[in-house]
């Protein structure tokens, strides 16, 4: 039992070891690092939480609201606009 | 409501999904096609044991990982405004899409966080046939990665397995091997990771070709350039027969899309494929004017692509737009008559069901079921607003086709020349192969507008017209994002470029 779970201990110590000389010794990484850390905070941290909020789910409480929501912009009697995206 | 619809969103909504789309797709194909040829190099260098060819996969891998850091979850832009301008469409098709893409998201999360790691840190710290295990893993995750968004794009184009359920306003899935084996979801994948791996070989062929040039790292270029253009000629092959393959598919599923992509106003026998024309931009498919002002074209292939036939008949736009009794194809115009009863039956369901008549509801929801194959038509103004902007699919089909055709060429060339030993005496081929990289996204980038400019106007095909999909939402928000996308997009784009030069500079690792 004892020898199983040094074994366990040793392979996660290895694989943490694996990792950590691997950045270590990263050079180039550490800049693509830096440019994936900035892209995901600006992606996340600022365009989804102050500029991409989810309409159904910030606007409505329930599931049975956002149905009704959505049959109802399908239900509109459609006349009276045109389609931006038709042919030339 | 939709009358009180801006209808500049829509239009705004639509091109920051367009510029998001074709700005993650700078990066998807090389990292999709380069990973297959690193995975061949860094076997031949277990193989061989040569430390010319480990060098030689090292700096490909070096370059691999820049692109992948740069475009990582540029991808995920796409989920946001599917969330904040598209919320209609967002909603209805959750149930097909929403747990396979967050399955697809967390396996190539795990896959590419272990296999990515022993790969870049594996050199010497593991054992060689792990190493290169984990290689091949990067680029089958990589591949596995873009299966469901493909499944998920063949799907709006073809949506077959689904059921719309009118209680809860969403398309449900009724048959979830038809949705995700459908015939175009699998031309899809193959098609995109097809001609990714030869994008990825152009790649090569690019950065090799300007070494040679420069008689820099003459070995490690003229060894890249064998393989790369090896995999290249097969990736290019067989994206025609895939390419020719979705074609059918689409002549069968959106024939509309079809004859825009050909700028056929009206149907023909034996009709030709267009090889060079110069597309009328004022003709429209109620006038008579001439569709080109100048065409060649082959006679008889667009029947041959089309219905797999020499002889047979092409719908045209204007078949397809007023109908044609002769070869019994309804018309844009008789289905609008029935998509408008699918509407007006969903709507008196709705009524019903709020007032309780059950019997009523019964009775409006038998009507809708029979007329809800053409609801989107339900929700358009005139027949002709079934016609996709045709200069656009004509140009950017040909320009697809074009390219698509050249690439194997180049490649002959490039292997014929090396196996002579001569190919670094042929400096034409050498310039010119220095800028097949922009040829081949260039056609990447076409093809992807063929594939979503010409399906317009449906968000999904005959079901959801993008002016019934989006949010009500006020134009000023979409643009203000649009231009936020735009300028956070280009540097990293600039970034990609400025450290992708710098490193093909300083060249591979000397030993």
């Amino acid at each position: 039992m004892n020898e199983q779970s040094n074994s366990q201990t040793g392979l996660l110590k290895r694989i943490y070891h694996f990792y950590r000389d691997g950045f270590r010794q990263m050079t180039l990484g550490r800049t693509l690092w830096k440019i994936i850390f900035i892209k995901l905070f600006i992606m996340f941290a600022v365009l989804k939480f102050f500029f991409f909020p989810d309409f159904l789910a910030t606007n409505f409480a329930t599931d049975k609201q956002r149905a009704d929501y959505v049959i109802e912009q399908l239900t509109p009697s459609a006349q009276g606009y045109t389609n931006p995206v038709q042919g030339e | 409501m939709i009358e009180n619809v801006d209808l500049g969103m829509v239009n705004w909504a639509r091109g920051q999904f367009a510029l998001t789309a074709m700005y993650h797709w700078l990066f998807v194909p090389l990292t999709l096609g380069l990973s297959w040829i690193i995975a061949f190099y860094h076997t031949i260098y277990v193989k061989t044991g040569s430390e010319e060819w480990k060098r030689l996969t090292k700096f490909w891998m070096k370059l691999f990982g820049i692109n992948f850091a740069i475009g990582v979850a540029t991808g995920i832009i796409l989920e946001f405004e599917f969330g904040t301008n598209w919320s209609n469409y967002s909603w209805m098709v959750g149930d097909i899409f929403g747990a396979p893409l967050a399955i697809e998201g967390i396996i190539a999360f795990f896959l590419e966080a272990t296999f990515f790691a022993v790969m870049f840190f594996g050199w010497n710290r593991v054992s060689k046939g792990f190493h290169l295990f984990a290689t091949w893993m990067v680029a089958a995750g990589s591949s596995l990665s873009a299966v469901w968004i493909l499944v998920a794009n063949a799907w709006m184009q073809y949506p077959v397995g689904q059921a719309f359920n009118p209680e809860t306003a969403r398309f449900e899935m009724q048959n979830f091997a038809e949705v995700a084996f459908s015939p175009y979801a699998i031309n899809k994948f193959t098609h995109a990771t097809s001609s990714s791996m030869l994008i990825g070989a152009l790649f090569v062929i690019s950065i090799s070709s300007w070494y040679l040039l420069r008689g820099r790292h003459v070995l490690m270029a003229k060894r890249s350039i064998v393989v790369a253009a090896t995999l290249g000629l097969f990736a290019s092959v067989f994206t025609i027969f895939n390419g020719d393959e979705s074609a059918y598919e689409i002549a069968q599923v959106q024939p509309m899309k079809l004859a825009a992509f050909e700028g056929l106003y009206e149907g023909q026998k034996n009709a030709g494929l267009v090889a060079f024309g110069i597309i009328n931009r004022e003709k429209k498919v109620y006038d008579d004017r001439d569709a080109f002002s100048f065409q060649i074209h082959i006679p008889g292939m667009l029947s041959l692509m089309a219905n797999r036939s020499f002889g047979s008949f092409v719908p045209g736009m204007k078949d397809l737009v007023y109908g044609n009794a002769e070869y019994n194809i309804l018309g844009s115009a008789q289905k609008m008559d029935r998509g408008k009863k699918a509407v007006a039956s969903l709507d008196a369901y709705k009524k019903a069901k709020k007032a309780d008549d059950q019997a009523a509801a019964d009775v409006h929801l038998a009507t809708f079921n029979t007329y809800k194959d053409y609801l989107g038509y339900g929700y358009l103004q005139k027949p002709e607003e079934a016609v996709p902007p045709v200069a656009l699919s004509f140009n950017a089909f040909h320009v697809m086709i074009f390219l698509g055709t050249l690439f194997p060429l180049i490649f002959i060339g490039y292997l014929y020349f090396s196996l002579k030993g001569t190919l670094v005496e042929k400096k034409w081929l050498l310039g010119f192969g220095t800028i097949t990289y922009i040829l081949g996204m260039i056609a990447t980038q076409a093809g992807w507008i063929v594939a979503e400019v010409g399906r317009q106007p449906w968000t999904i095909q005959g079901l959801l017209p993008v002016t019934v999909a989006r949010t009500n939402l006020t134009t000023g928000t979409v643009q203000t994002t649009f231009f936020m996308f735009l300028v956070l997009f280009t540097l990293l784009l600039i970034a990609e470029i400025t450290i992708m030069v710098k490193q093909v500079n300083i060249g591979p690792e000397e030993n």
